[in-house]
């Protein structure tokens, strides 16, 4: 309940500031987002195994965040940023996909 | 994942003694936000309601870490760890990039959201029709510079075309005129104003630089006096002019300088003189504005052409 809560609230706080993104953090930013996101669902699909572990979920939310900028910083760095940055979002993607596939079959049994 | 659960686990009882009220300096703002224990049940991970009454209800099934938690009886928000605070930070975190990536994404979708090459391409287009509109734009200003000058040439001309008719109507008598001038009334004596007086007159003006001229009788009758007018005498001291005849008192209408005019009228043995001696009068009139309204008919030439 409480994550939820967070959630809503840096999602009102997002949309109430309305801050402008530096230009040096705009690629990074949607690949940063996506990472957590499947650090979340990954939360998620543990949790329903009870298996969830706080610090865990701290460490893997970070840690995915930075290695995918890490990785898109790269590919900027070696001049394939696009291709890279559209690599790492199929693997988070297909990842969260799985995740969610997991969580599905939990609440639904399915 | 056991060193984990023995990490919480030492936790957890550290919060029911009074020495730690506090978790991790870093974050400490959540926790006084969040005291209801319902809300912390599903986010505190260790929580678990059910886990703490399965261990219980089954002993030691699956989990071996869990009873050894659950047996301390700690308020709920007390449990909230720095793992758990954490969390809620990188949640709202999370939600506020989220948000502000998605309001940038809608705000303005159309070129920042837009791929590299397509932009190389979008600008490529664009200036290809920037150079397209350069040419353009400098086709049209010739040409209107072109109708411009064309336009002023005719407009010149046809001003010196206006000016010069203005001229020839004026002095060929078919247009009225209007300036600066004198009236000269003849009022004759004993003996009627004959023909030659009032040629002697208009030859007179002519000299002195008349510009338009007309006379009128006493009937009111005008007629335009130009180059080819002819005077003679009529009947019971009328005047025939250009084939009109006319009563005195004959009054000349003529536009030009009014001094030189006068004088050229007063000069000794002049008109003035030679209509005096006829025993009649001459009065001379100066006008700031004296209208000469009657006009001439053109006769249509029929013989001379104009050469050029």
């Amino acid at each position: 309940m409480i994550a939820v809560l967070a959630l809503l609230a840096g999602v009102l706080l997002g949309l109430w500031l309305d801050p402008t993104v530096p230009a040096a953090l705009q690629p990074y930013l949607p690949i940063a987002v996506v990472a957590a996101l499947d650090a979340v669902f990954g939360g998620v699909r543990a949790k329903l195994d009870r298996i969830f572990d706080d610090k865990q979920f701290v460490v893997s939310f970070i840690s995915n965040v930075l290695v995918a900028a890490l990785i898109v910083y790269l590919g900027d760095q070696l001049g394939v940023g696009g291709q890279l940055s559209t690599g790492v979002v199929v693997v988070l993607g297909v990842r969260i996909f799985g995740n969610v596939a997991a969580i599905r079959r939990h609440l639904f049994r399915a | 994942m056991s060193d984990e659960h023995t990490q919480t686990g030492t936790g957890w009882p550290q919060p029911a003694e009074p020495a730690r009220p506090d978790g991790p300096a870093g974050e400490p703002d959540p926790r006084p936000e969040a005291p209801d224990p319902d809300e912390l049940s599903p986010l505190s991970p260790q929580g678990h309601p059910s886990e703490e009454e399965e261990p219980s209800a089954a002993p030691d099934g699956s989990v071996s870490a869990e009873p050894a938690e659950a047996a301390a009886v700690v308020p709920p928000w007390r449990r909230l760890s720095s793992a758990a605070v954490m969390i809620v930070v990188l949640l709202g975190l999370l939600g506020f990039t989220l948000a502000v990536q998605l309001k940038m994404t809608t705000t303005d979708s159309s070129l920042a959201a837009a791929r590299q090459e397509d932009l190389v391409r979008i600008l490529y287009d664009l200036e290809a029709r920037e150079i397209r509109l350069r040419q353009d734009i400098a086709a049209l200003e010739e040409s209107q510079r072109q109708l411009r000058s064309g336009e002023q040439g005719r407009q010149a001309a046809l001003e010196e075309a206006t000016r010069r008719a203005d001229e020839l109507g004026i002095l060929a008598g078919t247009l009225p005129a209007r300036g600066p001038g004198l009236t000269v009334r003849f009022q004759a004596g004993a003996k009627p104003i004959s023909a030659v007086r009032v040629l002697d007159a208009v030859q007179e003006l002519r000299g002195a630089g008349a510009e338009a001229m007309q006379i009128s009788g006493g009937d009111r009758a005008t007629v335009r006096i130009v180059a080819s007018t002819y005077f003679l005498n009529g009947e019971g001291g009328s005047l025939i002019v250009d084939g009109r005849p006319l009563t005195g008192p004959f009054t000349i209408t003529v536009l030009g300088d009014p001094a030189t005019m006068r004088t050229a009228l007063n000069i000794p043995g002049g008109v003035v003189a030679s209509v005096a001696g006829d025993g009649g009068n001459v009065i001379v009139e100066e006008r700031e504005v004296a209208e000469v309204s009657a006009l001439h008919d053109p006769r249509p030439l029929e013989h001379a052409r104009p050469v050029s």
